[in-house]
């Protein structure tokens, strides 16, 4: 008779019990899955224990398993009522790009913890971006704080372990002046959400000692009941660590903190809706200190080649990171070995606890004395667990009880995949929108009105509180210009003491050119990331990217159809780009269920795009701020009427319209060319156009700088001449440049062939002057900084 | 025949805890200013593998040791004076210089190191704006006692990134004592040397003080970060250079001048 671990009664169970018992232990297991189970066990002729069946709940969770994005999909394409069907599998969508692009730069990509990609002949970069959603809604402090310490650990479990050099950030919350009565029972007030998630990251990303340098904020009342925090990593790997095998017969060594009763069940609850009644004890407890300490041994281990292989303990815990190791060979765990928090838990609980900190090795016994001394020296904890073995079953046990004993092949291929169907239908033509013809002084005030609003404002005041300069290599700071108001495009790091050679990192994200059509925020989306990279002078041609898409309801049919809309888009834009994906995560079903009224929010289906690129020399990067009086100023790309999903849009309330339609065929040899400027030093400054439009980027950089400018708006290339359109107008493939007065000849001539336009020029004036055939409007740079550094409130 | 003089170079102890995380880039800085850093944990000094006594230097670098839990800076410096006092103390009679950076110079300070030996006189409490800012400053550099801040310009800028910098003493007679003993690096100030409330006091700290030696100058603190600014492309304006940023910055010539006290 077993004493510590409990038997469940699934040989009796009919259906309707099946499902019970999946809800009742936030299995989040499905009717198939529970008979797929309930059959393996009739082979068995035997009933699973309470830990068998959490194994198999945490290694098939829709978090661990990704089974939306592995299954095959019917996709029905109703685009102007014409019909298209196609069978596809969204992962494999991704892949095909990569695989299409055959790009020399990826070194490890969609197999590991992070993507990797090549650095120069001896180092490689890899990168991971995770999403928090789920426990940031619940807990913001905490599950924000531990949303940075997991992808960390992704970082030190890529290869052999990467040196992480810089975190990224960026967050969607709600309205921030929501009143409280418009809060449904067990939904925190987005303000809160927002001063504890800031503030979560901030004290764990800090006491890590990596610098926190690029991110974005998007404001929306559609993420008021689920937040979304995304965490990205980036670190340096020797090419050498890439590799790495577990041997049979490794010991497996548990390292780093202890294990607790925080965050059982975080893998399988965070494909559940929200609502008022979910415990907090599914969000973990994160301990900085604990992971640096863990980080300092490790990176030692890893250059005196102590371990075969690494992987870290995030969703699922134990269970995951030991499941997955030993998949192709086989694993026995003696759980009483486990350190623990408290002495009080379950066999089971053990295994699948999310206890932050946490990373399993693999070790030879030659090696083994030597890392537990090493770890021993300075504080850190490390315990052999158990040993991998060749028998091709997971075998665990407490107290010499057998807890578990299952084949690893069922455990990993016995999920019987769902085939789904998803349907998506848009009409290709621009929504009705209301154009207004504004007088001079109005737009003047809309203007204003746009660079207060949250979305655009600056973000200084979050920034600040991140040290993006800590491990001192970061050459381009979030801040940028004469008292570091004028913020960068993208973050820029030197990541080596003794060389000039840089890191560019920068996102694009806007779900609000999601509503009207997923595929075309896909391509908005990637430019944007590159964007931000070219313009502070990265080479175009040697970016990688991510995906993270963070989607609603999956139970829904809408939002299946949106997100296989997406997944082309990113296919078909990434190969437009030539931007190979090197990793990605999915977090769907973000849902709130109002437990008064049983209503059902969504977020808005959202994409997060991050981008890695390589700058072969940090001495000719360009930051966005105006530099020179008597430069001339061009704007590169042309402007159209897209206000669709606009900022403007947003601020006035105004629905309808185009929203930006990138175009790579003219995108891409302009920010090839504009690479070339920057490399020979005839650009002076450089900013992307984007949330706002033009008028804002041109706000900007003139805060940034403090010079004033005279602007011409009759100059642009443009479709539309409505100044509205030409200020306010984020048609995407654009950038404002400062060229070098005596340098405009040299400029226009590699630029020749590209669609730009010399607008204006740096004045000595401290003032912004619009003018279209005529003054239309001017504002002061002091009065402009003062709305823009005022617009978000801590 | 001509006589030359080989530079000796100093052995730098760049003393590591749980929680140390500037310890590469100090390493790294010591070592462009020629001399001869080893980054420690304490855990060796402690057990005796490792002996002060074999360096010339002493520095504790930026972090969060131990969290900064308590206070920052608080349990490392209880670790000091219960473990390794006498050590220390030896090292600071033998005139041998102590450097305290961030986190370092919190630790010297809570261990009743600086700026007056044997009990603590000063504190570093949190900042005015109550959380963690990361920004460059400008600082007036003083006519102090220590040698380590000779021939800079009236003002240079370093960045700082703390959340408790705030420097208050413990009594007025503290603060002219320290005035009088010339025991004030540098102070925060505006772009022109004035002294200045926030942004350009970053802390609020007393009279502006961002760091301070002893009455030797040979142990210095600052909250300051001259590690993060040896060349020109840290900083955060350098774009705005007609050079490359390849340039030394003043960081650089702060551990210069460290190593070159050897000379």
């Amino acid at each position: 008779m077993p004493k510590f671990a409990s038997q469940v009664d699934i040989l009796g169970a009919g259906d309707r019990e099946l499902v019970e018992m999946s809800e009742k232990n936030l299995l989040s297991l499905t009717l198939e899955e529970m008979k797929a189970i309930r059959s393996y066990f009739t082979e068995l002729g035997r009933n699973p224990t309470d830990c068998e069946i959490e194994t198999i709940a945490q290694t098939w969770s829709e978090h661990c398993f990704h089974k939306i994005f592995r299954t095959e999909i019917e996709y029905t394409e109703n685009l102007n009522g014409k019909k298209k069907k196609e069978r596809l599998s969204l992962l494999r969508e991704i892949k095909k790009a990569t695989l299409k692009i055959d790009s020399g730069l990826c070194v490890s990509v969609f197999k590991d913890n992070a993507g990797i990609i090549k650095f120069n002949d001896r180092y490689g970069i890899a990168f991971k971006v995770e999403t928090h959603n789920h426990p940031s809604a619940l807990e913001p402090y905490g599950g924000a704080g531990t949303g940075i310490g997991g992808v960390i650990r992704d970082i030190l479990g890529a290869g052999k372990a990467a040196m992480p050099v810089l975190n990224i950030d960026v967050f969607c919350f709600g309205d921030q002046g929501v009143s409280y009565s418009e809060l449904p029972e067990g939904v925190l007030h987005p303000r809160r959400i927002f001063r504890g998630v800031v503030s979560g990251v901030r004290d764990y990303g800090n006491r890590m000692g990596i610098p926190t340098g690029a991110g974005a904020i998007v404001f929306d009342r559609g993420y008021q009941n689920n937040c979304l925090v995304f965490c990205g990593t980036v670190g340096v790997i020797p090419l050498t660590q890439v590799e790495k095998r577990v041997s049979d017969d490794d010991h497996i060594v548990l390292i780093g903190g202890r294990t607790g009763r925080d965050g059982i069940h975080g893998a399988t609850f965070s494909s559940a809706s929200l609502n008022a009644n979910i415990s907090r004890s599914v969000v973990q407890i994160g301990n900085p200190i604990v992971e640096k300490k863990m980080m300092d041994v490790l990176l030692t281990a890893r250059d005196e080649g102590l371990y075969n292989s690494i992987t870290d303990c995030g969703a699922g815990g134990l269970s995951s990171a030991v499941g997955e190791m030993g998949k192709d060979m086989g694993a026995v765990v003696n759980l009483e070995r486990v350190p623990l928090k408290c002495n009080d838990l379950l066999p089971w609980e053990i295994w699948i606890s999310e206890s932050q900190e946490r990373m399993v090795l693999s070790v030879p016994e030659r090696n083994l004395k030597k890392l537990l001394e090493l770890s021993a020296d300075e504080d850190v904890e490390a315990e052999v667990i158990g040993r991998f073995t060749k028998t091709g079953r997971l075998q665990l046990y407490y107290r010499d009880e057998s807890v578990c004993n299952i084949g690893m092949d069922f455990l990993h291929n016995g999920l019987p995949l769902k085939k789904m169907k998803a349907y998506f239908s848009f009409q290709d033509k621009p929504m009705k929108e209301k154009v207004s013809s504004l007088k001079a002084g109005e737009l003047r005030e809309r203007l204003l009105r746009v660079l207060g609003s949250p979305n655009v404002a600056s973000k200084e005041l979050v920034v600040r509180q991140y040290d993006h300069e800590v491990q001192a290599h970061t050459v381009l700071k979030p801040f940028t210009g004469i008292e570091g108001k004028g913020p960068s495009d993208a973050v820029v790091l030197k990541p080596f003491y003794d060389d000039w050679q840089g890191i560019a990192v920068g996102c694009g994200i806007n779900p609000f050119y999601g509503k009207p059509d997923p595929y075309l925020m896909a391509g908005c989306c990637i430019e944007e990331a590159l964007r931000n990279l070219v313009a502070v002078g990265a080479d175009p041609e040697q970016v990688a990217i991510l995906d993270n898409f963070s989607w609603g309801d999956m139970h829904e049919d809408g939002h299946l159809g949106t997100l296989v809309r997406c997944v082309k888009g990113c296919r078909d834009f990434a190969l437009k780009y030539q931007l190979p994906f090197i990793s990605g995560k999915d977090s769907l079903n973000n849902v709130f269920t109002d437990a008064k009224t049983g209503v059902k929010t969504s977020i808005p289906d959202t994409l997060l795009i991050s981008a890695v690129g390589i700058v072969p020399d940090v001495r000719k990067t360009i930051s966005s701020d105006l530099k020179k009086e008597g430069n001339a100023l061009y704007l590169c790309g042309i402007t159209r009427r897209e206000m669709g999903g606009s900022q403007y849009h947003q601020v006035f309330g105004i629905t309808g319209g185009s929203v930006p339609v990138p175009v790579p065929s003219k995108a891409l040899p302009l920010m090839k060319k504009i690479y070339l400027c920057i490399r020979e030093g005839i650009i002076k400054s450089c900013h992307d156009c984007s949330d706002g439009g033009f008028a804002v980027a041109i706000l900007e950089m003139s805060i940034g700088g403090g010079k004033g400018v005279d602007i011409f708006l009759d100059k642009m290339v443009s479709s539309d001449v409505s100044p509205e359109s030409m200020l306010f107008s984020e048609s995407q493939g654009r950038f404002i440049v400062e060229v070098d007065a005596g340098a405009a000849d040299r400029f226009e001539k590699i630029m020749k062939g590209t669609d730009f336009a010399n607008i204006g020029r740096i004045t000595g004036r401290e003032s912004i002057t619009f003018y279209e055939r005529g003054l239309l409007f001017s504002l002061d740079i002091v009065e402009a900084e003062r709305v823009w550094r005022s617009g978000l409130k801590w | 025949m001509e006589v030359r003089f080989e530079m000796v170079k100093p052995r730098i102890l760049v003393m590591r805890v749980a929680g140390t995380n500037c310890d590469r880039e100090t390493e790294w800085a010591f070592r462009l200013a020629g001399g001869l850093p080893q980054r420690v944990h304490i855990n060796r000094i402690k057990r005796g593998e490792v002996k002060m006594r074999d360096y010339q230097v002493l520095v504790i670098p930026g972090g969060f040791s131990y969290g900064d839990d308590i206070s920052a800076g608080k349990v490392f410096a209880n670790e000091i004076r219960h473990n390794i006092g006498n050590d220390i103390n030896l090292f600071i009679e033998e005139g041998k210089p102590v450097i305290g950076i961030c986190n370092g110079f919190q630790v010297l300070v809570k261990a009743g190191i600086l700026p007056y030996p044997g009990r603590q006189s000063v504190t570093l409490g949190w900042n005015g704006s109550a959380r963690f800012e990361d920004r460059w400053v400008h600082l007036k550099i003083e006519e102090s006692v220590s040698p380590f801040f000779r021939g800079f310009p009236p003002v240079i800028k370093l960045p700082v990134a703390h959340a408790e910098g705030n420097l208050i003493t413990e009594n007025e007679d503290v603060l002219k004592k320290i005035e009088n003993d010339r025991l004030v690096i540098f102070r925060y100030c505006a772009p022109d040397g004035t002294l200045k409330g926030y942004p350009y006091n970053p802390n609020g700290s007393t009279a502006n003080i961002a760091g301070l030696a002893s009455a030797s100058g040979l142990v210095v603190g600052m909250m300051p970060h001259p590690e993060r600014a040896l060349f020109r492309c840290f900083y955060p304006d350098w774009h705005r250079d007609e050079k490359n940023g390849d340039v030394f910055g003043y960081g650089y010539m702060f551990f210069k001048n460290v190593v070159n006290f050897f000379r």
